[in-house]
């Protein structure tokens, strides 16, 4: 009798029902990484450590292929969701989805020969970035803010370890410590926000937040708690990107991360928290917009202001690289302001082009960082031109797509967010957005006319001179380029500047894959 | 103008061969990138190829630049060699490209200062780089020139920068940094308002007209309440006054030119400045004609300001690059003061003037860059009767002052003579300040010659050499147009003249326009909503 009744209960239990090719990209980086741990037990240190990389890059690559797989599908089907609506399956995802895999996939190569150059060898860092790129991928996926948690805390622990991954510098340890506290104190405050929601709404699905903050006349104290549940959200998430002024822990770990850690950093985390902002603030907490547009607002304008400002008086180019991720973090925020299709489109598309940017530039510094990882400072960069001439003129046009020149994606990006703020008739934040866009202007072309200064003991007039080669020739051991790290810059550039001219296809792409596409 | 006649059959043979639908203006932008790009591909060593690459593509533009004037059709208002491709379609840009009388010979006077600036001045180190960037430069000039698309228009703008930036930066003078930067930056800050504008615009174009979002200039003209637009007249001409320069945006000016190299001064002033007054023309008046004529007193009183301004200015300085780039502040406001005139004539002059001032200032710089190569100085007073050692040196700045100053029978005279009579009839007053500009033009430049090239040689200035027969070679066609343009302006006055006439018209037709713009700051601020 007792018996049946278990049968009889377990019959009625409903197990959701798992659609694993729905979310085919996560599992392959989860796969991969796991696969690459247990080849490494079983046969690490008999292999060398390009293998590590190899496999890696072939699991990011799956991954993008999973993705435009999954692109198709939902252009064919629509989109949906999946695993009992825990995960949402449309374009946005699919988008954040290609920038992750893409991060990971150039990040792999670049730290292939870092960890050669540092002896760090082993499959951990690859290991990590796998895994830390499958928690963004959840964050982009969720339509559970429980979910979102979960994505957040993935992709940040693999992050703090990787912060740290530079064993034998005390700025490396330092690094993930402070992020790993401010990390772990920012996802509090999420979490925090999370329940505050679940108290307000009962629910913390997106779609069921959204449709109960509409239908229900939130009055007295419902509204307040959903009220203070998403500026909380808005606290943690805004921890993740970097946002003025939840953004003081950025110099510091961006100086300290190993470089091309760094680069991971700046291009996929900063993209999974503003997935997971973009995801809450216009999908979940739409009904709320009258309240978290201005605070938005706000955040863009000081993240904009504060990040241009302090960049200028950088003399380490990690740190000012720090203060300008967290400037291009308030272009991406002025799209998000916007509300619209072509705000969270330009807002995708800037994270995009920008995450090809920033890992092509921290290549770059990884580079003329040398052994040890510590030349980081403006004046490294002296003469740089004179030495290593092709990555002169590879930086100066990453640069100058940071600093928004035209025929470069950085124009474009900054023109589809600017253009969506003025849409919506913000031509305050317009016009802000572009005056910052001069105070950058400095910062970027003070390290490229640094790039192309003489340096000290070469004659300008007579760089062939015995004199003038022999200082060169000094200056130029240590300074060597992997062929892995080439190829990152390689591919960067041509993205930069390739989108930047052939730009019709990619912004189309953009638009097609935001929030809106029918639902 | 021979010059003209006798490209004419060429280009007609051209003509014939092609059908007539040759696309001049995308090879003239096209032509000297690809040139700069292959001149970066070259060793730096192979001096003497990057020389030749650098030669054979300024002036093969040069070429082309001249073969557009001969086709261009001299009864045509409108624009003309148009060619459209669309380019970003979900944003509806597109490679739209034409040439009209107002820039037709900003595009031949870019053709032909790139070649003199190129084999001018010597340079000093790293030709390479040094010809890559000034190849560059002319594509984007030339394209910034011909744009007829707003966005394509403010690529090419900014574009510009980029080159000229590090031309300063890399081959100026002592304090070139701080000047490259200070350039950079400042037009930077104008095109913020421009591009913002040029947004603006185009959403409103769309919203109106509920037609797609388009950056054609002609297709925005006829947004409907646009005319009278103040905040976005002024959105577009903060950028262009800092361009041109305006009083009191100009100081970047005399800090970019001191400190440039001198191929870059010849750029600068010859043609990078008159972006900003071929704008207002373009763009300013011709998109917000009525909101130009409300607000027209206040571009008048700073051009004015300007020139009397420079003037004076000029006149205190004690080094001679300085001077010529005060001289410029001074006459650019002539271009404005007859931009603001609305007259037939007042409009005539001024793109007349751009041209000549496009002519001597170069000559100028390029006798003061000679100077400096020989003397190693720019000061005033430490330069003194070179006209005993350098006669030709000598008359040849005096030939280059007296056209700067507008003596008749030089082409300066035109320019600034149309304009004062045509700025007459509705700009009274500001005519009669503005005319003392022309006498302190002779006060300054004359005084600056009397004090370097008159006198007895020191002991310093006795070995100066005279100008070489390369130098004489490249200044020769600014000095035969200085001549040619002053006695027989005929052929560049007939093609300009119906553009300008066209202008006018609008103006006038589209002026008066009473329908006044609802404030746009005023609008809907906060989005309609949207529900997912």
């Amino acid at each position: 009798m007792s018996g049946r009744l278990l049968v009889a209960q377990a019959t009625t239990f409903d197990l959701p029902n798992v659609e694993y090719s729905r979310f085919l990209p996560i599992l392959i980086l989860i796969g991969g990484a796991l696969g690459i741990l247990v080849l490494a037990s079983l046969i690490g240190g008999r292999v060398a450590e390009g293998w590590w990389t190899a496999l890696s890059v072939a699991t990011a690559g799956a991954a993008i292929a999973a993705s435009c797989w999954l692109w198709n599908d939902i252009q064919r089907d629509g989109p949906g969701t999946a695993v009992s609506d825990a995960l949402r399956i449309d374009g946005f995802s699919v988008w954040f989805s290609l920038v992750i895999c893409s991060a990971v996939l150039l990040f792999s190569l670049m730290a292939d020969g870092y960890v050669q150059r540092e002896r760090l060898g082993g499959p951990e860092i690859h290991v990590l970035a796998l895994l830390s790129a499958s928690g963004g991928l959840l964050m982009a996926f969720a339509n559970d803010l429980l979910v979102l948690f979960l994505g957040l805390e993935i992709l940040s622990i693999a992050l703090y370890v990787m912060a740290g991954f530079h064993r034998r510098r005390d700025e490396s340890g330092e690094a993930a410590m402070k992020y790993f506290v401010l990390g772990a104190f920012s996802s509090a405050i999420f979490l925090y926000g999370v329940a505050l929601t679940y108290g307000a709404t009962g629910s913390t699905r997106l779609d069921q937040v959204n449709r109960l903050l509409t239908s229900l006349r939130f009055a007295g104290g419902d509204r307040n708690l959903a009220l203070a549940g998403m500026a909380l959200m808005i606290v943690g998430l805004g921890f993740k990107v970097a946002a003025v002024p939840f953004h003081t822990w950025t110099p510091d770990v961006y100086q300290g991360s190993p470089s091309p850690v760094t680069g991971f950093m700046a291009a996929a985390a900063k993209a999974a928290g503003f997935a997971g902002l973009i995801r809450v603030l216009i999908f979940g907490l739409q009904p709320l917009r009258e309240d978290w547009r201005p605070a938005i607002w706000a955040l863009a304008v000081l993240t904009l202001v504060v990040g241009s400002v302090l960049a200028i008086v950088q003399i380490d180019v990690k740190r000012m690289l720090a203060y300008s991720s967290i400037n291009h973090a308030g272009y991406v925020l002025v799209g998000l302001h916007a509300n619209n299709i072509d705000g969270v489109a330009g807002s995708q598309y800037y994270l995009l082009t920008y995450a090809f940017t920033v890992l092509g530039s921290f290549a770059v510094v990884s580079v003329v960082a040398r052994q040890g990882d510590s030349s980081t400072s403006i004046e490294d960069y002296r003469g740089l031109y004179f030495r290593k001439p092709l990555l002169a003129v590879a930086f100066t046009l990453l640069l100058a797509a940071q600093a928004g020149v035209p025929l470069t994606t950085g124009f474009l990006a900054k023109f589809s967010v600017i253009r969506a703020a003025t849409t919506e008739g913000d031509y305050s934040l317009g016009i802000i957005a572009m005056l910052v866009t001069a105070v950058a202007a400095f910062f970027y072309l003070r390290l490229i006319v640094t790039m192309y200064a003489t340096p000290e003991g070469v004659d300008a007039e007579h760089p062939d001179s015995a004199g003038s080669i022999a200082v060169l020739t000094q200056a130029r051991t240590g300074l060597k380029v992997m062929p892995a790290t080439a190829a990152v810059i390689a591919v960067s550039v041509a993205m930069t500047v390739g989108a930047g001219l052939w730009a019709g296809p990619l912004l189309d792409f953009a638009k097609r894959a935001t929030i809106f596409f029918p639902s | 103008m021979s010059l003209l006649l006798a490209a004419e059959g060429a280009a007609e043979g051209a003509r014939a061969a092609t059908g007539g639908d040759f696309p001049y203006l995308t090879v003239a932008i096209i032509l000297p990138a690809l040139v700069g790009v292959a001149v970066a591909l070259v060793p730096r060593r192979r001096e003497e190829v990057i020389k030749a690459l650098g030669v054979l593509g300024t002036v093969t533009t040069a070429a082309l630049t001249v073969i557009i004037a001969v086709q261009f059709d001299r009864h045509e208002a409108g624009y003309q060699m148009v060619s459209r491709h669309p380019w970003i379609k979900s944003f509806g840009i597109s490679w739209n490209l034409g040439v009209d009388g107002i820039s037709l010979w900003l595009v031949v006077l870019t053709g032909l200062l790139f070649p003199i600036a190129l084999l001018g001045p010597k340079v000093h180190k790293d030709l390479k780089a040094y010809t890559a960037w000034l190849l560059l430069l002319e594509a984007s000039m030339i394209g910034a020139f011909v744009s007829l698309d707003l966005f394509l228009f403010f690529v090419f703008f900014e574009v510009v920068l980029v080159p000229m930036y590090f031309l300063i930066g890399g081959w100026g003078y002592a304090n070139r940094t701080y000047a490259a930067l200070k350039f950079f930056v400042y037009t930077l800050v104008g095109s913020a308002f421009l591009l913002v504008g040029i947004i603006v615009l185009a959403n409103l174009h769309a919203t109106r007209t509920g037609g797609p979002l388009t950056f054609d200039v002609v297709e925005l003209a006829k947004t409907p309440g646009i005319a009278g637009s103040q905040l976005l007249f002024l959105a577009f001409m903060v950028a262009f006054a800092v361009k041109v320069p305006v009083f009191p945006l100009h100081t970047w000016l005399p800090d970019a030119h001191t400190e440039a190299p001198t191929a870059g001064s010849i750029i600068l002033a010859g043609v990078m400045l008159k972006l900003g007054t071929y704008g207002i023309l373009r763009f300013a008046i011709f998109l917000f004609p009525q909101a130009a004529k409300e607000l027209a007193w206040v571009w008048l009183t700073l051009a004015v300001i300007g020139m009397v301004y420079g003037a004076v200015v000029a006149t205190m300085q004690k080094d001679l690059k300085r001077l010529v780039a005060y001289s410029s502040v001074a006459h650019l406001g002539f271009i404005v003061l007859g931009a603001f005139a609305f007259t037939r004539q007042g409009l005539q002059g001024s793109v007349v003037q751009m041209i000549n001032h496009g002519i001597s200032t170069p000559a100028l710089f390029l006798l003061v860059g000679w100077l400096y190569e020989r003397r190693h100085t720019r000061q005033i007073s430490e330069l003194k009767g070179i006209w005993k050692v350098a006669p030709v040196m000598g008359g040849v700045f005096l030939l280059v002052a007296f056209s700067s100053i507008g003596l008749p029978g030089l082409n300066g005279f035109v320019g600034e003579f149309l304009v004062l009579i045509g700025a007459y009839p509705t700009a009274k007053w500001w005519v009669v300040v503005g005319t003392t500009a022309v006498i302190l033009a002779a006060l300054y430049l004359l005084w600056a010659f009397q004090r370097v090239f008159q006198g007895e040689p020191d002991e310093a200035n006795r070995t100066v050499p005279d100008l070489t027969m390369r130098e004489r070679a490249v200044i020769a066609p600014l000095l035969v147009l200085i001549v040619l343009l002053g006695v027989y302006p005929k052929p560049m006055l007939d093609r300009i003249e119906p553009s300008v006439a066209a202008l006018v018209e609008h103006v006038q037709a589209n002026g008066g326009d009473t329908r006044k713009e609802p404030a746009i700051l005023a609008g809907p601020h906060q989005a309609e909503g949207h529900t997912p």
